[in-house]
């Protein structure tokens, strides 16, 4: 019985930092209606210069004024992130508001370890909470003790400070109508900014708090943004309340799941996370909201199918690429394939958030159970290649139906948010469950069947299924099925009362979309011949995200060109330097910042404007920024 | 004069909604801005205090000029705004809300505070703890006014203060625009409701598919049944 109140007692202790971490997120999205993706990486930067701190001042004084002084300092680069990038991209859209601040988290990855090293760092225990408590011969760490403490004590403090003070009262008004509390004379730059600072600075003394009981590492952000995540998703997105009840949740789930799932204990937070968006999709204490109108977009180009001198085209180009084995060597056929593979998981994605409207941050997961699929396929049941490839996706879709039933419930940001978590778990279950998937050392010897195996012969094989994907989703864009997912994406309200099965359409494209993804993934497994838990990482959802949003996220053709461009330049980028992080998060920055249509986007936007100068016949509405109209 | 327009025009995307939207208003007066539902009248209020973003022309506030100033700066100036669809913050209460619009004191403007409000909306002293989702239209349309009131201006835009009340609420909206007005707030009200129009405002300017198609006194508009039933349904 001890045992189980200590394990409920460590829960608790837990929850504090997940707390105040959850709480920041809640109360920066409230207000800016951005979820900060960069938050964990605040949380990670407070334990960095924190454990830095304590290090340097090492009296009882230096400890606990080093923790506040850390979260403060993380807050002040929180206001400069405020400052600089995000009043830039407050009037974007959801999707390049999520990018920019899943940018940062890359650079702020990489910047961790140039200034701290790669290697774990271990804080010092707390002044005063080192030792720990007896209870009926089980050891409770007192620093639990006062982590225990801590939670309702800033619950106390947060409440107050939103219901008591002048500040508190315009930051709910400014939560609820911020254009209203701008037309009473208040200036809502410094209200975003102040929000912002104290949002950071709970995720940084949240990091802080953390050194006596973690080692410090630089891939905490992670962990700890899906953790998040799925609390303000139980809890409800912008609840103070719901934040701290659900980390207690979460924690407790934790505490108590590894006890019955030793090896997949985040199974039960899934279940209950699950169970709360099916109950309740805006989450325990928060509120429905009304469907939000979508955003505008950038331009107004409507997609057209492709004129028979664009096929044409096409084809020719297609042509070209299939005539690269006469001409290049091996090494140049494996990155063609390789590339070929990506434009295939490029264009998957792109349906899905393009023309279904659902951003995807955990797409990854369909691509690696793909290749999970063709490697255990081909292992453990040692069925030829063919038979690998047609099975193999379905291990992709199987997962697109599971976690697209649930992601569809939701939208927008929630959507991201689920997608990225639901990948993460997929993720983890590739690394814990060592006996099946081999953990981090993959499982190996995935060959292809001789008649593919050269490198020419595997490069016509992926150019081949890569051109197959690209003409059949292209196909469903403009059928009928595209036409109703588009309508659900541009206006959810209007398409259901024209009788379209909203949900149904997106989960349809969900799935489609995944097993697209699960192709990629079965034919990566095949070229690299081994599959490992990172085939499914947040990395390889990034890449992309990246690839979709260079190409031009509103366009038909984008992901394509994004593909192929990003792919090569990341080959050649990734053999150039070690930080590629932290290029990649400042490219996604600069992207979302000064190039937001894409090349294909600017491309068209650019030969618009030329027909248009010769002749005056179009419309000259198409290519100009639609304002809300309200 | 308090407050000059000239040559307003706005846009919603591509959309011209405004056409060179031209007004006055006195020191103390209040005047009516007429027109049916989609004329425009919500909108030129939207664009004086900025909210519009795709505006171009001249507001003169109190001898200055205010068209690129943003919006906080704008009401702060002491030009106040209520909007149209009575957006109060359901979450707060009564009390909260007319926090929420409190400024300093201003020179030269009437002063206002909680009780003095509380006087000229009696219901709302009555509910002060109350949560605004949870007070009737009415109420509502009253806290509004009472909240833009706390920044002490010396102009206030109306958007439709009658819209949707019931007869009896009416009345007493149309005493507290006259007690604004004795106050000393200078006061421009739009309205699709002629009669009401008459009972408070000194002039009137009619506008009609984002043109002003007449300004002049009540009198004035009066001798014109033409304009007043081309322009206005009764």
């Amino acid at each position: 019985m001890a045992f189980y109140v200590v394990q409920f007692l460590t829960g608790l202790a837990s929850a504090a930092s997940l707390f105040l971490v959850a709480s920041g997120l809640s109360i920066i999205f409230g207000v800016t209606r951005i979820v900060n993706f960069a938050h964990g990486a605040f949380y990670m930067l407070g334990a960095y210069v924190a454990f830095t701190l304590t290090e340097r001042f090492s009296s009882a004084f230096g400890f606990w004024g080093g923790i506040v002084v850390a979260a403060l300092a993380v807050a002040a680069i929180g206001v400069l992130v405020e400052m600089v990038l995000l009043r830039r991209i407050y009037h974007s859209p959801e999707l390049f508001q999520l990018l920019a601040t899943f940018g940062l988290t890359l650079m702020v990855e990489d910047l961790v370890v140039l200034i701290w090293g790669p290697d774990d760092l271990v804080g010092r225990r707390a002044p005063g909470f080192k030792g720990a408590i007896d209870f009926f011969g089980q050891n409770i760490p007192s620093y639990d003790l006062f982590l225990i403490v801590l939670g309702p004590v800033v619950l106390g403090v947060l409440w107050l400070l939103f219901q008591r003070t002048r500040w508190g009262v315009l930051v709910r008004a400014a939560t609820q109508d911020r254009d209203m509390v701008a037309a009473l004379g208040v200036n809502q730059k410094w209200l975003f900014t102040s929000v912002f600072a104290l949002g950071v600075f709970l995720a940084a003394l949240g990091g802080a708090l953390q050194i006596p009981r973690d080692a410090v590492n630089h891939a905490m952000d992670l962990r700890v943004i899906v953790e998040v995540f799925v609390v303000v998703v139980i809890g409800g997105l912008g609840s103070i309340i719901g934040a701290f009840v659900a980390a207690v949740l979460v924690s407790e789930l934790n505490a108590f799941g590894i006890l019955i799932f030793p090896k997949i204990s985040i199974i039960l937070v899934f279940l209950v996370m699950a169970v709360v968006l099916i109950v309740r999709p805006w989450g325990l204490f928060g509120k429905p909201e009304a469907p939000a109108r979508r955003t505008p977009g950038l331009t107004v180009n409507p997609w057209r199918p492709l004129t028979t001198n664009e096929r044409l085209a096409a084809i020719a180009v297609l042509v070209v690429a299939a005539a690269l084995p006469f001409v290049a060597g091996n090494y140049l056929l494996t990155v063609g394939s390789e590339i070929a593979i990506f434009v295939i998981f490029a264009v998957s994605l792109h349906f899905l958030m393009s023309v279904g409207g659902l951003a995807s941050f955990g797409h990854a997961a369909y691509f690696g159970l793909g290749a999970y699929g063709v490697a255990l396929l081909a292992k453990m049941a040692g069925l030829p290649m063919i038979a690998c490839l047609l099975l193999g996706p379905l291990l992709g879709l199987l997962g697109a139906a599971v976690f697209g039933f649930f992601a569809v419930q939701l939208s927008g940001v929630y959507f991201a948010m689920l997608t990225l978590a639901f990948a993460q778990i997929v993720w983890s279950i590739a690394f814990q469950w060592v006996s099946v998937t081999g953990g981090d050392n993959g499982i190996l010897g995935v060959w292809p069947s001789s008649w593919a195996a050269s490198p020419s012969h595997f490069y016509w094989l992926s150019l081949g299924i890569a051109a197959l994907a690209v003409v059949i989703l292209r196909i469903i864009v403009f059928s009928p099925f595209g036409f109703a997912l588009r309508a659900t994406r541009d206006s959810p309200l209007r398409s259901e009362a024209v009788g379209i099965n909203g949900k149904r359409i997106q989960w349809t494209a969900f799935v489609i979309a995944g097993t697209v993804a699960g192709l990629a993934g079965a034919l990566f497994a095949y070229l690299k011949g081994s599959v490992f838990p990172d085939n499914m990482g947040i990395s390889l959802s990034v890449d992309a995200l990246v690839m979709v949003l260079l190409g031009g996220v509103e366009t038909v053709s984008g992901a394509v060109v994004g593909a192929i461009v990003y792919k090569a330049l990341n080959i050649w980028l990734v053999s150039q330097t070690d930080l590629s992080k932290l290029v990649l998060g400042g490219f996604v920055v600069l992207i979302v910042v000064a190039f937001p249509k894409g090349i294909v986007g600017t491309l068209e936007a650019f030969m618009h404007r030329r027909r248009k100068s010769s002749s005056s016949a179009s419309s000259p509405l198409l290519t100009s920024r639609i304002e809300s109209a309200e | 004069m308090k407050l000059t327009v000239n040559d307003l025009n706005s846009f919603y995307g591509p959309a011209h909604i405004l056409f060179d939207i031209a007004l006055e208003v006195g020191e103390g007066e209040v005047v009516a801005l007429l027109g049916r539902n989609g004329a425009g009248k919500s909108t030129t209020f939207r664009s004086i205090v900025g909210l519009v973003e795709n505006r171009s022309g001249r507001v003169m506030f109190e001898g200055s000029d205010v068209s690129d100033l943003p919006t906080h700066a704008i009401v702060r100036g002491g030009l106040g705004y209520v909007p149209e669809e009575r957006r109060i913050f359901t979450d707060l209460t009564v009390e909260e809300n007319l926090e929420v619009g409190r400024q300093p004191k201003r020179a030269g403007a009437p002063q206002w505070d909680r009780e003095k409000l509380f006087k000229l909306f009696p219901n709302l002293g009555e509910m002060r703890g109350r949560p605004g989702g949870r007070m009737s239209g009415g109420e509502q349309q009253m806290l509004t006014i009472a909240r833009t009131l706390m920044g002490n201006p010396s102009l206030v835009l109306l958007d439709e203060p009658s819209e949707g009340l019931s007869p009896k609420i009416v009345e007493q909206m149309v005493d507290a625009i006259l007690a604004m007005k004795k106050e000393g707030v200078s006061i421009v009200v739009s309205e699709q409701n002629l009669h009401f129009a008459r009972l408070i405002s000194d002039r009137a300017y009619i506008i009609e598919r984002g043109r002003i198609c007449f300004g002049g006194t009540m009198a004035e508009l009066d001798a014109r049944p033409d304009i007043r039933d081309a322009h206005l349904s009764l």
